[in-house]
């Protein structure tokens, strides 16, 4: 019996193969009802599996290099996303939130899963598995040292539960050493998890 | 006060964080563009999934994948709103 | 808006039965408005077919550690944030 996300197994795990078989069916009477129909459910499928992390990583790389973009990136990341031709998805507002030598965000949805995947593409399981969601609040630190980063105590650790429509996302710190790299060269070293707040941006590897 | 089975954060847990990655089914992408593509036509809003998955027995909430969460809550608002007729998905899910 | 970025507010300590989307762990704690953010249909209705309207106002509420787990003993701090809407948010006394 599949007790979380991760337990699944593609085929031969009942479960798995019941929700499976459920979410067809459930497809083919909203079609036959005329409730849906089959090309924009097949839209919603391309969508969905277009969304890339690389495209919040542009933001990030951009805004690492020209300080105007950064403003306008902070005081509305929906606009600045259209600014690069990039797609914020349906959410109204979408803001991103700058770490800094001295602060550090973290974001987390207790309630449910909100996250701006228009941006950052699918979230990870770990991001809306229940325990994530329980600790992030109580337990931030511990959670982040699971995941290898340590804050440090004279850093302000600001932990951001998305309880409405507002999307967040995290603008990590530009890695040190990284002068001699182009936009491209940078947006590759900003990861999903450091747009979350659970990693930092990779160093480059050192020629 | 009582708190709803959905309402996760400070609840005591000894479960660790499984960090693994996962690559979604092909039917968990069908279920998040049911989803979509009933917010576009407007039969179900964001807010009455929610409530949806909310309604859901705490034992099976815990025991439930995401995306079981969300064809239960697709179920039940739809059969609410009499789009889909009792036992129906079941009809169809085992035929 | 009703309150404004720097002020010090008191979360409601209600039960809600219903759809809401104030967590429990705020609920009845002290915090601070940190942004005043659009407004919204109201979720609690939406939820329930309605169109949502009036919108709401949304604030981005911080609250320290230590007003949410004052049981945890010392310990690095962190602060939260939480979006919250006007109706749940009272003036600190």
């Amino acid at each position: 019996m599949s007790t979380h996300d991760h337990d699944h197994t593609p085929i031969g795990n009942g479960d798995e193969r019941a929700a499976a078989a459920r979410a067809r069916a459930l497809e083919e009477l909203l079609v036959e009802k005329g409730v849906v129909r089959r090309e924009d459910v097949r839209a919603g499928i391309d969508w969905l599996v277009s969304r890339t992390p690389a495209d919040g990583a542009r933001l990030v790389a951009r805004a690492w290099v020209d300080p105007a973009f950064k403003r306008r990136l902070l005081a509305d990341a929906r606009s600045a996303a259209l600014e690069l031709g990039l797609d914020p998805g349906p959410a109204p507002v979408v803001v991103a939130l700058e770490n800094t030598a001295t602060v550090h965000h973290m974001i987390v949805c207790t309630l449910c899963s909100c996250y701006p995947r228009a941006l950052l593409g699918p979230p990870p399981a770990w991001y809306k598995s229940l325990p994530y969601r329980s600790r992030a609040v109580s337990d931030p630190r511990g959670v982040l040292a699971e995941f290898g980063l340590e804050i440090g105590d004279d850093v302000e650790l600001r932990v951001v539960d998305s309880t409405a429509d507002i999307r967040y996302l995290v603008v990590p710190r530009r890695p040190p050493a990284t002068d001699e790299l182009d936009e491209e060269q940078l947006a590759a070293l900003v990861t999903r998890d450091s747009m979350i707040g659970v990693a930092e941006p990779v160093a480059p590897a050192l020629a | 006060m009582e708190r709803g089975v959905h309402d996760r954060g400070g609840r005591s847990t000894d479960e660790p964080i499984d960090r693994s990655e996962h690559t979604l089914e092909d039917w968990e992408v069908l279920t998040d563009a049911l989803v979509g593509a009933l917010a576009r036509c407007g039969l179900m809003n964001v807010d009455e999934l929610r409530r949806g998955i909310e309604s859901m027995p705490g034992d099976e909430y815990e025991r439930a994948s995401y995306y079981e969460r969300w064809l239960f809550s697709m179920e039940t608002i739809l059969s609410e709103k009499g789009v889909l007729a009792a036992g129906e998905l079941d009809r169809r899910a085992a035929g | 808006m009703k309150y404004r970025v720097g002020e010090p507010v008191m979360v409601a300590d209600r039960a809600h039965h219903g759809h809401h989307r104030t967590p429990l762990y705020i609920k009845g704690k002290a915090g601070r408005i940190e942004r005043v953010h659009a407004a919204f249909r109201n979720p609690e209705t939406r939820a329930y077919g309605d169109d949502g309207l009036p919108e709401v106002r949304l604030y981005l509420v911080s609250f320290a550690r230590s007003e949410l787990w004052p049981d945890a003993g010392a310990g690095a701090g962190y602060r939260l944030y939480v979006d919250v809407f006007e109706h749940w948010l009272e003036e600190a006394k």
